[in-house]
Formats: structure tokens, sequence, C-alpha cells
């Protein structure tokens, strides 16, 4: 009985210093939960999910507030590779939060723009640029097509046209 | 001479038809000479039209600083337009339209050096690149920048293996011209500062070995050594060939010259040589016109720029009204949409498959797991594992299986018994992950854009209610201070403080 109990104690007591160590030793996942989330979606930074950004989209998933198929830009595939990630059951994007739709970006007409900057304080990542009483122009390049500029303009000179994909490499 | 043993992986072929005649094909009427011949930037025109040029004068140009190569005139006559046309293995390219004056009258810019070997290590780098010549085994990379590398090289391999069956111009070249091959060979050992050379031939161009044997053997040069390969598809893979030949592997993603070797093919140092000797520029080079659809296969020595239809009528012509074009090989050439295209640096074969070659793969059935795909795969891929994630759509698993090694030789193709086009598959797999590449590039870009953008706004906000803050700091709510503000504001001559002891204002 004493020999068992010994042997038993002894055991978890090994067992415990192993882990002390491995954990101790080995890389942590220094990533937060919010991160890797935060890594899977697209950045469009659109707010079509309810939530100001694509950030505190990934701090409501992980925290349980919101559900994992608010990313309409993400499409059914971010879906999927959230779900991937946390365990929980994939599916689509939920249509209450916006179609998926191909990739696209913002086309300012110049010849109708009035110069109010109204789109250049809307656009979540500065692709607009330009001055008040001169024509605003999109950076094509770094536009994220989440549309956001498009309400703000009073001449609605905004309209989203498809992005054209790179040409492959030659 | 050394023959080395058979690879393991690859496929022997039957030996293909051997020593194909070597013939000059006539400068044609009009030359479409496209300024994007070559891997990196198309070149940038230097004529304009209705100019006349002379055969070897630059009519592109690159870019300071771009990848690219020079592209010359083939041969002398007046520019007629520049036009954005379909070329060979491109949608749309800037293409030079010649319309030849039949004198051919060559341009005297570049200078021709009876001795090429005594010039510094500079001044050949430099020919290199203002000769545009570029990797004629069919890439076309740049050949300047390949030469380069500035130290690090032991060995120049110079590939004459032919990787396709049936594709015979360095054959061709090897035995026309064997002294040009190793003049080149010489002037390419010393920009790279290497000591051996290994000419690498197929084994089975036998009167070519012999030429090049003796060739050899007459210029008395040490560094240079003939190597006989076997006949096994890919060999002559430019990865697969410095393998072969030098047992150093090239690691994942790494260049070939990471190795310490640089190949180059048989008709580039030519070409290099060439130029030097002669001054002539790359404007021509032998193409092979082979197939069951052409009457009779030869090789031709054509300007770059010549439409392969009138290569295709010096070889007797189609034998039937159905015949597809591929350009390279028949196993890694691209079909072209038509024989209206230019003979370009690139092209090194044109194959004219007759309708019954065209065969139908037959029905594909599911992967029985028999390995012989990974057995032949030139670089250890396991394209049956690769099959399986790419129908997963798994690019995580693409990508650890080294999808990005695949050179798409398309043996596996051809060994597969349940007829599963596999290569195409890879390649799919291949974009995709760059396509997914460039999203995350892309994604990062916008969230790190975002990112200053909220600390832009933050920190003006917070700089706007800091200078609030100290205007309310500044009041003083002391009821001294109070009084003194009220004071202030007061005008003095309302008050006449000594007019009288009553408060009537002054007017009444």
């Amino acid at each position: 009985m004493l020999i068992a109990a010994g042997v038993l104690a002894g055991l978890a007591l090994a067992t415990g210093a192993a882990l002390w160590v491995t954990d101790r030793r080995l890389p942590q996942q220094t990533e937060s939960p919010v991160e890797r989330v935060n890594r899977l979606l697209p950045q469009s930074q659109c707010g079509q999910c309810g939530y100001p950004g694509c950030r505190p989209y990934a701090a409501a998933v992980v925290s349980g507030a919101a559900d994992i198929d608010q990313c309409a830009p993400g499409g059914d595939r971010t879906v999927t590779e959230l779900a991937n990630l946390l365990g929980r059951t994939p599916g689509r994007v939920n249509p209450e939060f916006g179609r998926p739709a191909p990739p696209q970006v913002a086309h300012i007409d110049e010849s109708a723009c009035i110069g109010c900057t109204l789109c250049i304080a809307a656009c979540p990542v500065d692709a607009i640029v330009g001055a008040a009483q001169l024509a605003h122009t999109v950076v094509r390049q770094e536009c994220t097509g989440c549309e956001l500029c498009v309400a703000p303009c009073p001449v609605d000179c905004i309209d989203l046209k498809p992005r054209e994909l790179p040409r492959a490499a030659a | 001479m050394k023959t080395l043993q058979p690879p393991r992986w690859g496929i022997r072929f039957e030996r293909a038809r051997n020593g194909l005649e070597l013939r000059t094909a006539a400068v044609p009427a009009t030359l479409q000479v496209s300024l994007h011949q070559h891997v990196g930037h198309f070149a940038e025109p230097a004529v304009s039209m209705g100019e006349t040029v002379l055969r070897g004068q630059p009519i592109g140009t690159v870019r300071e600083g771009a990848l690219g190569a020079r592209v010359h005139a083939p041969s002398s006559g007046q520019i007629r337009s520049i036009e954005r046309l379909p070329a060979p293995g491109r949608d749309a390219a800037p293409v030079v339209i010649i319309d030849t004056d039949g004198k051919d009258t060559p341009w005297s810019g570049y200078r021709a050096h009876p001795r090429p070997l005594r010039l510094a290590t500079g001044a050949l780098r430099q020919a290199v690149i203002e000769a545009g010549i570029v990797g004629l085994g069919g890439a076309a990379f740049p050949a300047g920048v390949k030469l380069n590398k500035g130290g690090g090289v032991d060995t120049l391999i110079l590939n004459g293996a032919e990787c396709e069956p049936c594709i015979n111009c360095d054959a061709a070249l090897l035995q026309a011209e064997p002294a040009q091959v190793l003049l080149g060979a010489q002037i390419m050992l010393r920009i790279l500062e290497a000591d051996t050379c290994l000419v690498a031939i197929k084994d089975g161009m036998h009167s070519a070995a012999a030429t090049l044997a003796e060739a050899i053997q007459a210029l008395g040069d040490d560094r240079l050594r003939l190597v006989r390969v076997p006949p096994v598809y890919p060999v002559g893979g430019e990865a697969q060939l410095i393998q072969l030949l030098t047992g150093r592997e090239i690691p994942a993603g790494g260049l070939p010259w990471d190795s310490g070797a640089v190949c180059q093919n048989v008709a580039t140092a030519a070409a290099v040589a060439r130029f030097l000797t002669t001054g002539e520029p790359l404007i021509s080079r032998i193409v092979t016109i082979t197939g069951n659809g052409v009457a009779a296969p030869a090789n031709f020595a054509a300007r770059i720029g010549t439409p392969i239809r009138e290569l295709v009528a010096a070889a007797g012509g189609y034998v039937g009204p159905e015949c597809t074009l591929v350009m390279g090989g028949p196993m890694m050439g691209v079909p072209l949409p038509g024989d209206n295209l230019p003979v370009t640096k690139a092209t090194n074969c044109i194959y004219v498959a007759a309708p019954e070659e065209i065969a139908e793969r037959g029905t594909e059935r599911p992967c029985i797991r028999c390995g012989d795909c990974a057995t032949t795969c030139p670089v250890n891929l396991m394209p049956q594992l690769l099959l399986q994630a790419g129908q997963h759509n798994d690019l995580d698993r693409l990508d650890e299986l080294g999808v990005h090694d695949c050179i798409e030789c398309g043996a596996c193709d051809y060994v597969c018994p349940s007829r599963i086009p596999l290569t195409r598959g890879f390649a799919a797999g291949k974009q995709a992950l760059w396509a997914r590449a460039r999203e995350r590039l892309r994604a990062a870009r916008a969230e790190s854009r975002f990112e200053a953008r909220e600390a832009r706004l933050n920190r003006n906000a917070n700089a706007r209610n800091a200078v609030l803050e100290a205007q309310v700091a500044a009041v003083d709510n002391s009821p001294q201070a109070a009084l003194a503000a009220l004071l202030a504001r007061v005008d003095p001559d309302d008050v006449a403080p000594d007019s009288g002891d009553d408060d009537t204002p002054a007017g009444q």
C-alpha cells in the first residue's frame, strides 16, 4: 500500500517536473488568439461586420461576441479558415452582413469631383489623395474596396470597379 | 570523354531522329521583331516608324537597372510600324515590323575583336549585355545577369543535352560551329573566373560528339571537358544537369548559381563568341522544325522575327490541313495559336504535330497510388500527394510538399497509368499560392495603413484635447479673477468716476 502510494506520488512529481521543464523550454505560442484570427481576415477595414475594423471584429470573434460568418469580403473561404482555427462548424457568410463580392477598387470620376474631401476622411486606409477644391483620386494599389467612401460623396462620383488581377509573371 | 550513369528518375525515350540537316533560311520580306523575347521587362523601342535600320542595329533598349535584353534589327530595311501583337508564349508584346530591303547591310556600331580573350573581364561582360544575348535553350533569361555573379562560381556547364526529345538545334550547332562554341566557353570561363567547363551532350549525338572532341583537342585547353549524359528526359533541365554533372543539388527556392555552377546553352556560348569576333549581335538562331506534320524536318539558321509560316514552308510545308504547332518540344512545349507568329530568341523548336499525334489522353481515372510519378519525378516530389492536396484545395499542404519546386516537365503525366493531368494541376496550384501570397501582402499593407491612420487620428485628437485642456486650465475661476476680468471688460469712459456722486450717465 505504502509502496504503491509512493510510486504514484513519485510518478506524479516526475511528470509535473517534466511538464514544468517543457513549458519553460519549448517556444511559447506568442501570438495572441486575436492576432491569429486577425491574420485570417482580409483587412479591408470595411466595417460590414458591424465592427470598426478587422482587429475589433477579431477581438469580438475571440471573445464570443461575434460569429465567424460576418466577414463578407473574406467570403466563405475566410469562414472556413476561421472555423478550422477555432474549432467551430464551417459555414457560409451570413447574408445579413453583405454578400461576398469579387475584389474591387473604388474609382473617382474626376470630372465630377468637387473636391469636398469627405471621401478622404472616410477612407480607412488613406488610399484617396486630394485637397479641398481639387479633384481627388484613388491610389488603386492601396484601395481595399471597402465602399466606405461611396456614401459620403455629395455628388455621387465614386463607383467600384472590379480589381484587375496582376498580370502573370513573365 | 566521360559518360554518366543514367539517373534514377526521368523517362528514357527511344532514340529520337538524329542529325537533321542544317539549312539557312532566307531573310523574309517582313520581319516581326518582338521587343519582349526575354525574361524581364520588354525593351523600349529605340527607333521610330519610317526609319531605316541596318542589320545588327539596336532597335530596343533596356532601361537602366531593369531586367531585360537589347533587341537588334535582324536585317536591314525600313521600320513599317511598332504594334502590340501576339507573340509566341505571350498574349501581346510590342513588335517592331521591318520591311527588309534585301541588301542585308551590316551596321558598324559594334567593334569586332579578333582576339576576344585578351579583353578585360568587364568589357566581355558588357559585350554580352550589349549583344542582347539571352539563354538560347528556350528560357531566354538574360545571359549577362547569369554571368555577372562576381565570383563563387567554379564550374561552367555548357548545355548541349537538349532537354526534350525531337529538339535537334544544339546538335546541329555543335556540328556546324564547334570552334565558335568552344571560344564562347573560354570567354564565359574568363568572365566567371571559373576553372572548369563541362560541355554536356546527349549520348547518341555521335557525329556532334566526334566533331566536338576533335575541336577540343585542336584547341588544347584542358579546362574544357566533354561529358556525355544519358538520353533521359528531362536531363537537359538546368538544375537536373547541374546535379547530374557536379553532384550538387540546388536548394529549394535557391538559384542555380547558388550551387557554384552556372549553366548556359551551347548556342548562348556561340552567340557570345560571334558577337565578339564579328560584332554581330544576337539576330539569328537555329530552330528545329520537326514533327510528323511537316514534310521534310530540318534545322534552320533563321533570323529572329522570321514568321514561322515561312520556316514550315521551307521545310516542305504541312502534310495535312489540320496540323498543330507547338513551340518547344513535345513534352513541355506550348501550343501556338497560328503560324503567323515570328521566331524569337526563345524559339528552339517548332513541333508540327499531325492530327493523329494530338490524340485524346484517354479518360482520366482515379489515382491508384502506384507511385510511378514519384519515381520518375526529377526533383523528388511526390505527385500523388500533391494531387491529393490539390483536389482538397489545401494550399498549405501543397506548399509543404514543395509544389514550387515542380519544374513542370510533365514526366509524371507521361508515366501516369490513370492518365491524370498532374502537371496542369500543379501549375494551377502554384498560381493559387502566388495569388494567396499577393493577397496576404495586400492585407498586411492595408492593415498597417489602417493602423497608421488610427494612430494619426488618435494623435490629432489627443493634441486637440491637450490644447483645449490647456485653455480651460488657463482660466482662473477665483472671485478676484472674475472681478478683474469683469473690470477689464468695462470701458473706463463709460464709468466716469470723478464727475459726480450720482450714478447718472454723462449724457443726462
